[in-house]
């Protein structure tokens, strides 16, 4: 399984350089938008150091994130302890070549492993797909310490809009906006969690109705970019929905800073 | 936007005139000192001269005498550990997202706090030039490492006068809200 150990290293590296597409598209159109001279100058030093990032090869931010991988495996690879394994040796590697700040430590005794692994870290999903491929989305600590979730009464479908705003509101400038926020609604208490982290991962430059409704009425917060103020607090606002309990309304909130980074990498067989 | 206002280390009466919200660009040798380095220059004393010095709260990657990344920190983990400085003659602190109402006054008449933007590592090791180090045993994150800048590009957070955009926005944020409370 060195391919996949291979395929996760290449996956990382990229994801910790360079921004995907769309997620450089939506900072893009909101600097351009921006009317506030602060929050320009925000964005100015953002997309500066993005192309500098690019230029040196270095990771865009020293939080460099604890490994998420979401792996899709075709019907002919079998889901063995291996694929894990491997997935473990791309990150060590990454870690040492890329470089990355080793970020993951025991829970309790707070030791760190100095290799960004440990139980149950990487945190690998895996999905079944037509091709074998490996996502790395490398999670920053600022973003996802803002993170919320609520186990709400159904009659409450109209005040998700309040959580979440309520979820940025308390963040404040501490997740570093502007930021992309995940929700998911519905399924069960770790599902909501999951389909928030996941929803992150769609493209953030095609919004329905409704996830229009919710960033409008979070950039009317103005905490904007690092909290100095702005139109733009947030650039995108996607949301996953899963069936529930007709007793339960699960919604969860997972903030991403404006570095939403990931990058997919098919597996060489 | 208007062209950013030029600074150069040491500081002096110039930052004075600055106004919650003017870009700047600094140049000049800075240090760098988060949660330890604070506790220790409060004990030990301050290594350098901080008269007219600027703080930079950031615990950077180093590797060899190489800045490889060097985003700012939160800056509010500072708010109870700055008089000291200030009142030693530190004319700046560099950070990321405000500072408390004690280091707004600590500020007044004396120095300012300028934001960096967060997470911007890359932009910020391609301005800097590693000069040194102190409290090297205090491990990488938080020694207080001796950098140099080249025109880093900043704006005023909070000004000598007592002007706060953090604040500022907060109560914008705090009164927009209030309007779900009622819901």
């Amino acid at each position: 399984m060195s391919a996949l150990a291979d395929a996760t290293f290449r996956a990382y590296r990229e994801a910790v350089i360079r921004l995907p597409p769309d997620v450089l598209r939506v900072i893009e159109q909101a600097a351009a938008a921006e009317t506030n001279p602060v929050a320009r100058g925000e964005f100015e030093n953002i997309l500066k150091n993005i192309t500098m990032a690019e230029k040196l090869g270095v990771p865009m931010c020293q939080d460099t994130g604890v490994p998420v991988i979401y792996l899709t495996i075709p019907p002919d690879v079998p889901l063995t302890q291996g694929l894990y394994e491997a997935v473990a040796q791309g990150v060590r590697r990454a870690t040492l070549e890329v470089p990355l700040r080793p970020n993951v430590v025991d829970p309790i005794t707070r030791h760190n492993s100095d290799d960004n692994t440990g139980i149950g870290m990487p945190a690998i999903h895996v999905k079944p797909g037509e091709r074998f491929t490996v996502t790395v989305f490398p999670k920053g600590a600022g973003a996802e310490n803002m993170s919320r979730i609520g186990m709400h009464l159904p009659s409450h479908v109209n005040q998700i809009e309040k959580f979440v705003v309520e979820t940025v509101y308390l963040a404040g400038s501490r997740p570093c906006p502007p930021i992309v926020i995940g929700v998911g609604i519905g399924g069960t208490f770790d599902g909501a969690a999951a389909m928030a982290k996941e929803a992150l991962l769609e493209p953030l430059d095609r919004m329905t109705e409704y996830e229009r409704g919710i960033l409008n009425a979070v950039n009317r917060l103005g905490i904007g970019p690092m909290g100095l103020g702005g139109d733009t607090t947030a650039l995108a606002v996607k949301v996953k929905t899963g069936g529930c309990h007709t007793a339960s309304l699960p919604v969860a909130v997972n903030i991403q800073c404006w570095a939403n980074r990931h990058a997919t990498v098919e597996v060489k067989r | 936007m208007k062209k950013p206002v030029q600074l150069r280390i040491p500081l002096g009466e110039e930052v004075l005139a600055l106004h919650a919200g003017d870009h700047v660009e600094l140049t000049g040798v800075v240090y760098t000192a988060r949660d330890e380095a604070h506790l220790r220059m409060q004990k030990e004393g301050i290594p350098f001269d901080p008269k007219g010095a600027v703080i930079y709260h950031c615990g950077p990657v180093i590797q060899d005498t190489l800045v490889v990344a060097a985003g700012p920190t939160t800056s509010a983990r500072m708010n109870e550990l700055s008089g000291f400085l200030i009142d030693k003659g530190v004319r700046a602190l560099i950070g990321k997202g405000g500072m408390g109402t004690r280091v707004r006054e600590q500020l007044k008449n004396k120095g300012v706090y300028l934001a960096f933007t967060g997470g911007c590592a890359a932009l910020a090791a391609d301005r800097m030039k590693l000069k040194g180090v102190f409290f090297e045993d205090l491990g990488m994150a938080e020694a207080v490492w001796v950098i140099e800048l080249d025109r880093l590009p900043l704006v005023v957070g909070i000004d000598s006068h007592g002007n706060d955009i953090f604040r500022d926005v907060s109560k914008h944020a705090e009164a927009e809200f209030g309007r779900y409370r009622k819901l």
